[in-house]
């Protein structure tokens, strides 16, 4: 690990986007008006959606709103999510009793996708932006819940040993020793089940919701308006990296012993 | 002279006996049967006495320092520390495990502070036991590094660090120094010597190597497999600091090679000696 793992990945991480950007263009540059717009109409549609170019059309500088509306519903959903998948996994991973109780049930839901409750979750809960974040909300539980189960799991049995041979009685083992042991794990949890989140918006705005990246990805291909397809993927790849990248840099301060997560996250 | 004075030093310490193994024996289920790991086990340590236990591979060394540590329980007989019965782990009983143990989101310093922080130590003596310990260790520089930024021997002295910093009565050490290299076991070695001589420590330390029960030992318990059970006792009355390449330790080389080996491997012993 080490020196090269905290290496930036400088230069050679341009190599393939620039490829793939180069491809793009030389693929379309003979046709304006295709299917697949160019990357340079990319562009100016980006400048038009962040309302700096006043081509006054339906989409016209609603990027802010529709980014905030979802990024609203992803962090709410996630929020939601990890304050009861992590309370959830710490239990089961520690109480045999738990585990007996409730791992078949949960085992069973899981391979259910998100994109299969969703119309469940419409009659449940209505049309509207709460339906959105509930999917969200499901769609991070899962990755959070099963890695804090194993985090718990995987504690070393020596370290227990260790601790109790220290005079860390019983009921303290929890806080001192199965806590942070599991920790990275529990990072883990957090940083899969935000990835999830933001791809899970997209479906949750599909339909019932009028603002958000997926609701505007939605209307753009209702119209034919595939630049602005385009441009909402960007945005959400460009977000999600942006704030897997934040949750990195912090785990890497909590992390900072563990030789694992500590250099490259 | 010197080997009559440390020949009666080592029998005063064996009079006062601070741990005492009465008539144990331990056995395993295992798939297909059970395993007699211990048989009928004696033995009494005395307060500052350096016992190695030695003996060949599966004679039931660990299951014995794990029994006396507490994290395993006799299926016959009792284990009395000062008196009153071993029933769990206990801050008395200080281990020392071959793979160190120590824990991996904790510093060294953290890590030496955490048995008098875990039993509730006010702060200033925390602290202090810490730093006592840090500089007994020589590591004052790497306080603040944490465990995988150290060398297998760095950990080592922070795992001894550690339960000597929690006043551990009794060090048990399982083959600590196995997994490190020739020159770095020699220097721990004698670490653990001055560490010992400058202490009331009571220490029982399990090795594969004769040679380094020799060097350290007031009494090697040499063990037999199958099942497992004390076969000797040799009382080490060589002066300290003991000489390797002496007559007398080669002697005492052989008589455990044999006990151990059999006759070839004393055979061996002696030609090589
Ligand atoms: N938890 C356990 N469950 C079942 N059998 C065990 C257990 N622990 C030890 N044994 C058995 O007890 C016997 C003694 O094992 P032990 O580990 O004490 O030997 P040892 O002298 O320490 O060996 P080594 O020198 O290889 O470390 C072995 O036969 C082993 O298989
Ligand atoms: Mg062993």
């Amino acid at each position: 690990m080490g020196a090269r793992a905290q290496m930036p990945p400088g230069p050679v991480a341009f190599v393939l986007p620039v490829l793939l950007l180069g491809l793009w263009w030389a693929l379309t540059r003979n046709h304006p008006d295709g299917l697949i717009p160019q990357p340079g109409q990319i562009a100016s549609e980006f400048v038009d959606l962040a309302g700096l170019a006043g081509n006054n059309d339906s989409f016209s500088g609603t990027l802010w709103l529709n980014l905030l509306a979802s990024a609203e519903r992803v962090y709410g959903g996630f929020l939601l999510s990890a304050s009861l998948a992590l309370p959830l996994g710490l239990l089961i991973g520690q109480l045999p009793l738990f585990r007996r109780m409730l791992d078949s049930t949960l085992q069973v839901l899981r391979p259910v996708p998100v994109t299969a409750w969703q119309p469940l979750f419409l009659i449940l809960f209505g049309l509207g932006s709460h339906t959105a974040l509930l999917l969200v909300t499901l769609g991070c539980f899962y990755p959070i819940l099963l890695n804090t189960i194993l985090g718990v799991r995987s504690v070393e049995p020596r370290l227990l040993e260790a601790a109790a041979m220290l005079g860390v009685s019983r009921s303290a083992m929890f806080p001192k020793v199965v806590l942070p042991s599991a920790l990275p794990g529990i990072v883990t949890g957090l940083r899969l089940g935000l990835g999830f989140a933001w791809v899970v918006i997209v479906v949750g705005e599909i339909s019932g919701v009028r603002t958000g990246l997926g609701a505007m990805i939605t209307d753009a291909r209702e119209v034919s308006r595939t630049d602005v397809v385009i441009a909402g993927m960007v945005t959400i790849g460009a977000i999600g990296f942006l704030s897997d990248r934040a949750v990195q840099l912090a785990s890497r301060r909590v992390l900072r012993w563990s030789p694992r997560h500590g250099a490259d996250g | 002279m010197a080997l009559m004075a440390e020949a009666i030093a080592a029998r005063e310490r064996a009079a006062d006996p601070v741990l005492a193994i009465e008539r144990v024996h331990k056995r395993f289920t295992v798939s297909g049967g059970e395993v007699e790991a211990l048989r009928d086990v004696n033995l009494e340590i005395g307060r500052g006495e350096f016992l190695c236990l030695i003996g060949a591979s599966g004679c039931g060394k660990s299951t014995l320092l794990r029994l006396i540590g507490g994290f395993e329980q006799p299926s016959e007989g009792r284990i009395l520390m000062n008196g009153k019965e071993v029933r769990g782990p206990g801050s008395e009983r200080g281990m020392v495990f071959q793979d160190y143990g120590l824990f991996p989101w904790l510093s060294v310093r953290r890590n030496i502070e955490f048995g008098p922080a875990a039993r509730g130590l006010p702060r200033d003596l925390v602290r202090a036991a810490g730093e006592r310990f840090i500089a007994m260790i020589g590591l004052a520089r790497f306080a603040d590094a944490y465990p995988h930024e150290l060398s297998g021997g760095m950990k080592q002295r922070v795992s001894i660090a550690r339960v000597l910093a929690n006043d551990a009565a009794i060090v048990l050490m399982d083959e600590p120094f196995g997994a490190l290299d020739a020159m770095t076991r020699e220097r721990l070695q004698l670490e653990l010597l001055t560490l010992w001589q400058g202490t009331r420590l009571t220490v029982l330390f399990v090795t594969h190597a004769i040679e380094e029960a020799i060097l350290l030992a007031d009494r090697i318990v040499v063990m037999s497999p199958n099942p497992g059970r004390i076969a000797e006792i040799v009382p080490v009355t060589l002066p300290r600091p003991r000489d390797v390449a002496s007559p007398a330790f080669n002697a005492l080389r052989r008589e455990l090679a044999l006990m151990l080996h059999g006759r070839e491997a004393g055979a061996a012993q002696t030609a090589i000696g």
